[in-house]
């Protein structure tokens, strides 16, 4: 099908790209890689006035290190993440994750911060930069803030980010030596996950000392898995984990669709978190 | 309307267009190379797969506008001197088609697979064609003819 008319822009700069949506106001859509929007647009589901080509703006590609932190740029392409030897040493559970994103050549143009932004709870990143307790920087006309990756996701399709701003930087805290699995049931390879689960997992002395855990699409955010996460601390055995993954869905209120009930899901959340959590301790 | 400039299969095209042109309908409409066919509304099937400055992207997932200054590679453009490219000869002498409405994505998809991989597994030729789909399910053959492109003996 072919999209609604729109008017176009494509800044060089940040700089730029703010202005121009401070003066276009809430009719604006970003465009990052367009692999979420382009299909929307297609579907007649969104209708901007003007669409805000990011992609031609260097300073917003690329990844660099920072005492301990791992900066990514939002329009960093999830081929890009996947290969990068600092991501796969430092935050592993994004690479392994993205690289279960769709498939090569939509990997190719979508980007880690349109992902983001685009906060579809069925969109497996979300859950793994809350897993990763990651920082989200968002620059507008005020200049920069710093939104926590657990204050980012508001609703369905809905960040905190305000009409003006754009979101430049990822900033994730390195977890070397976490162990991590990124476990997701879906009904076709390249499917969005029915339910996904981010596991970090830190060991010590044979124990599990800390556990992060990302849901995918059991809500209308990616949420964390509070009350298991509380429960692994100490967990020695998979029968200990076993119990843990059992109040996974706690909390949760998962929606209902073609391809599974809330109550489904729920179980999913049971399962995968078990699988998840398992694989990442190294204890499966 | 948007100016743009368009390297196609070698050929540089300079046009005015809808920024909501995408850059397959671009290529089908504007351009006449209809070897790149338009399979779903979803990008789902990959079919119209090109390869846009060294990689593979659905066209159907690309403006026009966003390929200003780029360079496309359509299955149109593969052949060398009347020569078919490895892959397409590897597709015709294995049989790798039935209907051939998803060939175009899939050679080009294989065409990027084989440029970051030139000894991939049958395992690995599955992953990499995993966003393009054949409903006539010939899956084996195209494996098969990725298989011999690359060079490999292909027993099965």
């Amino acid at each position: 099908m072919i999209p609604p008319a729109f008017e176009y822009a494509r800044p060089a700069s940040v700089e730029e790209a703010v202005r121009t949506l401070a003066d276009a106001g809430e009719d604006a859509k970003v465009l990052a890689g367009g692999q979420s929007l382009l299909p929307l647009l297609r579907l007649r589901l969104a209708f901007p006035e003007l669409v805000v080509d990011i992609g031609r703006i260097p300073e917003l590609r690329g990844i660099r290190e920072d005492e301990g932190t791992l900066i990514i740029g939002a329009m960093t392409s999830h081929h890009d993440v996947i290969r990068d030897p600092r991501v796969r040493r430092h935050a592993g559970l994004l690479a392994a994750a993205t690289a279960t994103v769709a498939d090569p050549a939509v990997r190719h143009r979508g980007t880690l911060g349109g992902s983001l932004a685009h906060a579809d709870p069925a969109g497996d990143l979300p859950a793994v930069i809350l897993a990763l307790d990651a920082t989200l920087i968002a620059e507008g006309p005020a200049g920069r803030r710093a939104i926590p990756a657990r204050e980012f996701f508001v609703d369905y399709l809905q960040t905190a980010l305000h009409p003006d701003e754009l979101l430049v930087e990822v900033e994730i805290p390195t977890v070397d030596g976490w162990g991590f699995h990124y476990e997701k049931f879906h009904r076709v390879a390249q499917a969005w996950a029915v339910v996904g689960v981010a596991a970090l997992v830190r060991r010590d002395n044979g124990h599990i000392a800390e556990a992060r855990i990302g849901l995918t699409n059991m809500g209308s955010t990616p949420l964390r898995a509070a009350a298991t996460e509380e429960a692994l601390v100490g967990a020695a055995a998979p029968g200990a984990v076993q119990r843990a993954a059992e109040v996974a869905a706690d909390g949760t209120h998962p929606s209902s669709d073609p391809s599974a009930s809330p109550a489904y899901r729920a179980h999913l959340a049971q399962v995968l978190t078990k699988r998840a959590v398992l694989t990442a301790g190294g204890m499966g | 309307m948007t100016r743009i400039s368009v390297k196609v299969d070698g050929t540089t095209y300079e046009d005015e267009v809808e920024p909501r042109l995408l850059l397959v309908h671009y290529l089908r409409d504007r351009l006449g190379l209809t070897g790149t066919p338009v399979g779903c509304d979803t990008s789902n099937c990959g079919a119209c797969t090109v390869d846009l400055d060294g990689e593979s992207v659905k066209s159907c997932s690309v403006l026009a506008v966003q390929a200003d200054g780029s360079e496309v590679t359509t299955v149109q453009g593969l052949a060398r001197d009347g020569e078919w490219h490895p892959l397409q000869s590897a597709f015709h002498e294995r049989h790798a088609l039935q209907c051939g409405y998803c060939t175009p994505g899939m050679i080009m998809a294989a065409r990027d697979l084989l440029r970051e991989n030139p000894d991939p597994t049958a395992d690995d030729v599955r992953q990499a064609l995993e966003g393009n789909l054949c409903r006539c399910t010939g899956y084996q053959n195209i494996v098969r003819a990725v298989l011999a492109a690359s060079g490999q003996e292909v027993t099965t």
